[in-house]
């Protein structure tokens, strides 16, 4: 279990984005963190992974203070963190961040299975590098395949997974989702707009302004959030096919 | 040939307790082993230090091993190898160097490699450059690589000079006739107080000719690089060179390309980028587990493969 209590985080030039996060991100369910541009869901999802230190506030996992743990540390009790822009590696192949992943050398076979999940034919991919040559959305899928794929990662941290892929590969990702759900006891943390990935959710933190606004099961919190999208056109509220 | 020679071997050409095929092992200034195959002839020069390897394959590819090995501080070895691939042969070539030194004392080789290549040959050509020994000696590695390829003929050139080698000048000059392709991919590493240039010379003078060339470098430590490609065409032809260099530590990387196109319809193109490994790289392979020091071993590795 994750509990962010009193999360405050500022810029390096003093601007405060999140002013005072309360969440307790529930074991084994799917939490979705919505909310408009700017609200601070981005740099929630870098505090969890450790990519940016708290300026206040602690951060509990399975018990533990893990508040000013590293990156390196927090990824080996069990938090993976997809980035929302994928980094590129000039060398190393997409083979290589798969084996990084899983902590040993893969058989043709496992990688074909992985990269399948996000929509890709492993035969094209495997030995190709992980740099520019790749469009946005196949680095993009290869990113959430190394989250996916982490070993013993029992945290699984999804900033916007939806941007930048193909309606194919959105739905094999949203069946990879359902699957974890249903076949593990992996958390999943969704940083998302997306209508369909939040209805596959068991709860929803509506963050705004750096605060969490609302938190809830899906159930209480979809249907006032879909109201809202039938009265706003803000980004938030883009839930259409054509928004991915 | 002695222990330090074998460790070498194994370094620079894969070497596994034998070479199968055809071969010439030299060892500090003097030919410990050598055999020819069928297709592959090797004979001594007779004017100076040096071997000349005469390759007709064309049925099968081959493998030649020209491996050179210094064991020890005090030892100066300049040889001089010509290659000779006939029309439509097809081989490779593996042609490393090793310098050790445990002494005080320079200990040096140079090789210089000159390759005449017929029509429609085609010859791969890995070396691999390494210092290793403990000694306070220079280990010194000068290579020269001269290449005249015929029509329609192919090179691959996969070279890599890895830490220990105090000083390095390499040069390679090609000459490319009608529909002739070069690739070279070239990679460096330099630590400590080490210095290597390498100059890259290419002529396409014939119609549809073309050449790609690729080095990446990592200047660790106090090191220096310099990296200076000149690439002409006189001609209907295409060429690509990219410089990419990794700074650590203090380390120097100074990448001079030139272009000089002297036909309407030479289409030449250079690409370089020097800097610092990324943040972001680091931090992507500190979310997957690794330290900062393993993450940035293995983008140095990555790069340099």
């Amino acid at each position: 279990m994750l509990e962010l209590k009193n999360i405050h985080w500022k810029t390096p030039e003093g601007e405060e984005i999140l002013k005072g996060i309360d969440l307790t991100v529930p074991e084994g369910k799917l939490t979705v963190i919505t909310g408009p541009n700017g609200g601070g869901k981005t740099s929630l999802a870098k505090i969890i992974a450790g990519l940016y230190e708290v300026s206040e506030g602690s951060i509990i996992y399975n018990g533990e203070d893990i508040t000013h743990m590293s990156i390196t540390d927090r990824a080996k009790k069990g938090i993976a963190y997809a980035f929302q822009q994928p980094v590129r590696f000039k060398g190393l192949s997409v083979r290589d961040l798969l084996e990084l992943a899983n902590e040993e050398k893969l058989s043709e076979d496992k990688l074909c299975g992985m990269l399948a999940t996000v929509g890709l034919c492993a035969q094209e991919y495997i030995n190709r590098e992980v740099d520019a040559s790749l469009s946005g959305g196949e680095s993009k899928r290869i990113e959430i395949a190394t989250v996916l794929n982490r070993k013993g990662a029992e945290l699984l941290v999804f900033d916007e997974p939806e941007a930048g892929i193909d309606l194919w590969s959105f739905s094999n990702l949203i069946s990879a989702f359902e699957s974890i759900k249903k076949n593990s006891n992996r958390s999943l943390v969704i940083i998302s707009h997306q209508e369909r990935i939040m209805e596959i959710a068991d709860y929803v933190a509506v963050v705004t302004d750096g605060k969490i606004n609302t938190f809830g099961p899906k159930e209480e919190i979809l249907p006032t959030i879909l109201s809202g999208n039938r009265q706003c056109s803000c980004p938030m509220h883009s839930t259409t096919k054509e928004g991915l | 040939m002695n222990e330090i020679t074998e460790k070498l071997l194994t370094e620079i050409s894969d070497y596994k307790g034998e070479f199968k095929g055809a071969y010439n092992i030299r060892e500090d200034s003097d030919c410990v082993a050598r055999q020819s195959s069928k297709h592959i002839k090797i004979t001594a020069k007779k004017d100076k230090p040096g071997i000349e390897i005469h390759i007709s394959c064309k049925e099968e590819q081959e493998t030649v091993y020209i491996p050179a090995c210094i064991t020890h501080s005090g030892i100066s070895d300049t040889v001089y190898n010509d290659f000779i691939v006939e029309d439509g042969a097809n081989v490779i070539i593996v042609a490393g160097c090793g310098v050790h030194s445990d002494g005080k004392e320079e200990a040096r080789h140079n090789g210089i490699h000159r390759f005449i290549i017929g029509k429609g040959a085609k010859v791969l050509y890995k070396e691999k450059h390494i210092g290793t020994g403990n000694g306070t000696g220079e280990r010194n590695i000068d290579p020269v690589t001269e290449v005249e390829m015929d029509e329609d003929s192919y090179l691959e050139m996969d070279t890599m000079q890895i830490s220990g080698v105090s000083h390095s000048h390499r040069i390679t000059k090609a000459n490319l006739a009608a529909g002739a392709k070069l690739i070279i991919r070239e990679r460096l590493l330099t630590d400590h107080e080490e210095k290597v240039s390498s100059d890259f010379d290419v002529s396409m003078n014939g119609d549809d000719s073309a050449v790609d060339l690729v080095s990446r470098s990592v200047a660790k430590g106090n090191s220096y690089q310099e990296y200076h490609s000149v690439i002409r065409g006189n001609c209907r032809c295409s060429g690509h060179s990219e410089c990419d260099g990794i700074l650590s530590g203090n380390g120097v990387v100074n990448a001079a390309p030139e272009l000089h196109a002297s036909n309407i319809d030479a289409s030449l193109i250079h690409e370089a980028a020097i800097g610092k490994i990324a943040g972001e790289q680091i931090i992507k392979l500190c979310t997957l587990g690794l330290t900062e020091e393993e993450a940035e071993q293995k983008i140095i590795e990555g790069f340099l493969k």
